[in-house]
């Protein structure tokens, strides 16, 4: 399916092509077939399935992706600074993955509900979570900054691949719903929701992502599995979470696996709204695998010099998501230097409302702590919250500095 | 009233629950047609079908992680975990994620998953089979955990356990499986809270602690006392998480000794955090320190040997006995 590309992982060292031979031999087929719309050359190719899914993109939504991928880029390069700047205590940067982000995000519908793990600021942005808000976590004032209510956008899961389980067991709730709404005749908005359960190509080795894909197949859960394999889980290399292709790993379970460029934004759209449809249509899951790259750190507190060549950045650099998508926009006529400039101050106003509102995050009161921990009244929560309300009285009128605790006092009535 | 076994007691709850409440469902091992390795959801998956009574893959992180997206979709699971020692593949998930689910979205979230887990030893079982793990549960903020003793509670605390907004663990004394007694399936009477200690028998030289498989060897216990002349009180925990401290303490006052008794080691165990909070809150009404009868510091012993390993009768009047003695 679609246009057949170099199967290599890693350009070719013996080593991979070891590798591919074997997986070759297992599969009897080319390990690795990758789904390539738009080129690094900004030339836009043809595909028997996906080209009727990218035809569906209008010039106008493609300028739309294109300055999302540009939001979200500038968006990155601010919280980096941020970071940088002592206003975060760490940052997860996306850069490289724009189009894996805004194309898959861009595909789903208001009623889909999305499980990330915590690089996906650029689906955020898709699903309408206030960037500002996404920040919380990193500044160490939330553990969640956005009700997943209001945008079925859930909280960032940093136990990798933990949300796996929990996406299919929402999906396994719309089935439910489905039934019941069947049932008693009543229409129920919604019903044709599907969901996607992000995770990269480090977590792909944990076994919930196992365990997810045996529960998903077994129920036919309407689900997606969407892997950005950036090639790196922090240090290591995706040649030792897998020596086949991940997209292959769905074969295994029983239903499809796809590689597609995840650097594509036209490509990875089609490829995900197909899939979204094959779930709604009670097809059962898919795997997606976004064959993309993390130009830049792990986190802020990561080193990639330590453990990659730079030629391997840049050979990816000409990979770029956003390039090719100017290149197709200005070469068919489709946007103009005015388009591309508007895409760039949006950009730095966008940056400019993150940075003002960071700097006025507010600090929580660690009675909220104490409020949350439990939905309902829980008597060891309450003692200690009275424990706490007397000791902090005891340091009423002192500056706020003086106090043990760090909420001092002086903060109770905020 | 009813007279039924507690496995028929938590069967009974369970069908009342799925009955009431639409949105119910269990998940777990073999609990469809076969009704579950102890027969516990016999009969529920002919009632309410394989989409309610489901039948999963063997994997038990997958069991506790789809029931939590279940529980984000608005439904109320109920997964039963084989043998207390095949919890462990969920821990991750019980604990990083059910457990934070609700504070990490700043209240926005419930997440009212119920664990069911057969646990305790005296089945002469092989290797995993017999364990106490509650502790491991206990020290873990976010969830909530309730052991019935007797088939009216197990009736009531499991369909309270699904009602409650937050995850409960329900740990079930699987050595008790077959203990008759009376149900009224009209009212839960005093058992109208899951979460509150009871006083089964009044006494006042001292007092005994013990919840699930060890209530009735404590009952057993205080009464061989009485011939002896002397006046067990005799408290059934039921809640682990939290715990009724104003019960006990209460009774502490009154009888100023105590002895905690459980199967799971003493070591880091329940036993350790009632003395310490009791003897915060009752030190001047203590005469003796607060003695621990429980397991050893070991993996659970092989069957031929549990009993040498296993709280009994003769275990709590040995520490009656000391608590005397001061």
């Amino acid at each position: 399916m679609g246009a057949h590309l170099p199967a290599t992982e890693f350009d070719g060292t013996a080593v991979d092509d070891q590798r591919e031979a074997d997986a070759e031999a297992v599969m009897g087929e080319p390990p690795a077939q990758m789904v390539q719309l738009l080129g690094p050359d900004g030339k836009l190719g043809l595909d028997p399935v996906f080209t009727p899914y990218a035809e569906k993109i209008s010039p106008e939504a493609l300028r739309g992706l294109y300055a999302d991928m540009a939001a979200i880029r500038r968006f990155d390069v601010e919280a980096t600074a941020l970071q940088r700047q002592g206003q975060l205590a760490l940052w997860v940067p996306l850069t490289g993955q724009e189009a894996a982000q805004i194309g898959s995000g861009r595909a789903s519908q208001p009623q889909d509900y999305i499980f990330p793990t915590y690089r996906e600021h650029g689906v955020a942005l898709t699903r309408n979570v206030d960037l500002a808000e996404l920040l919380r976590q990193f500044r160490g004032v939330s553990n969640g900054g956005w009700n997943p209510k209001d945008t079925n956008f859930h909280l960032y899961t940093l136990v990798l691949a933990a949300q796996t389980l929990h996406a299919v067991g929402y999906a396994m709730g719309i089935q439910r719903d489905q039934k019941l709404a069947g049932a008693s005749g009543t229409p129920d908005t919604g019903q044709d929701a599907a969901v996607i359960a992000y995770f990269g190509d480090g977590a792909s080795s944990e076994g919930d992502v196992h365990e997810s894909m045996v529960f998903a197949s077994s129920y036919n859960a309407p689900v997606v599995f969407f892997c950005q394999n950036n090639h790196w889980a922090i240090s290591v290399p995706t040649n030792v979470q897998t020596r086949v292709p991940l997209s292959n790993r769905a074969k295994g379970y029983g239903f499809p696996g796809i590689r597609v460029d995840g650097n594509d934004v036209i490509a990875v759209h089609a490829v995900t709204e197909w899939a979204l449809e094959h779930a709604r249509q009670g097809k059962g899951p898919v795997l997606i695998e976004a064959f993309t790259y993390r130009v830049g750190a792990h986190t802020t507190a990561d080193d990639p010099t330590k453990y990659r060549q730079s030629a391997e950045e840049d050979a990816w650099r000409a990979k770029d998501p956003l390039a090719r998508v100017e290149k197709y926009l200005r070469s068919e006529g489709l946007a103009d230097d005015g388009f591309f400039a508007k895409v760039k101050a949006d950009g730095d106003e966008l940056a400019a409302y993150v940075r003002r509102t960071t700097h006025d995050l507010e600090t929580p009161d660690i009675r909220s702590a104490f409020a949350n921990t439990y939905a309902e009244a829980h008597p060891l929560v309450a003692e200690e919250l009275a424990w706490f309300e007397e000791y902090a009285a005891g340091f009423a009128g002192e500056e706020p500095a003086a106090a043990a605790s760090g909420q001092p006092a002086a903060k109770a009535g905020h | 009233m009813t007279t039924m076994t507690i496995a028929k007691a938590i069967n009974e709850g369970l069908r009342a629950t799925l009955s009431r409440n639409p949105k119910s469902l269990l998940m777990g091992e073999d609990i469809g047609p076969l009704g579950g390795v102890y027969r516990v959801t016999d009969g529920l998956i002919g009632e309410f079908g394989p989409d309610r009574v489901v039948d999963t893959p063997l994997a038990e992180s997958g069991i506790i992680g789809t029931a939590i997206g279940l529980a984000l979709r608005g439904y109320r699971p109920v997964c039963e975990i084989q043998f207390d020692g095949f919890v462990f593949p969920g821990f991750n998930q019980i604990t990083t994620q059910l457990a934070k689910m609700h504070a990490r979205s700043n209240g926005n979230l419930t997440v009212p998953v119920v664990i069911r887990i057969p646990y305790g030893g005296g089945i002469g079982s092989v290797e995993h089979h017999s364990e106490s793990p509650e502790a491991l549960f206990a020290h873990t903020a976010g969830l909530r955990i309730i052991t019935p003793s007797n088939p009216h509670d197990a009736y009531w605390m499991i369909q309270q356990a699904v009602e409650c907004q937050d995850p409960v663990i329900v740990f079930e004394p699987k050595r008790r499986y077959w203990l008759k007694g009376d149900v009224d399936i009209e009212s839960p009477g005093p058992s109208g809270d899951p979460f509150k200690a009871h006083v089964l028998r009044s006494g006042t030289d001292a007092t005994v602690v013990a919840y699930g498989p060890l209530v009735p060897v404590a009952l057993a216990a205080a009464n061989a006392a009485a011939e002896d002349g002397r006046s067990v009180e005799v408290i059934d925990l039921r809640s682990i998480s939290p715990i009724d401290f104003d019960t006990v303490t209460a009774s502490v006052q009154k009888t100023g000794r105590l002895i905690v008794a459980h199967e799971a080691p003493t070591f880091g165990g329940i036993g350790g955090e009632i003395a310490a909070r009791i003897s915060e809150r009752a030190f001047h009404s203590l005469e003796a320190p607060v003695i621990r009868v429980g397991g050893f510091h070991m993996p659970y012993p092989v069957a031929k040997v549990e009993e040498d390993y296993l709280p009994d009768i003769d275990r709590i009047l040995e520490a009656l006995d000391r608590a005397l003695s001061y």
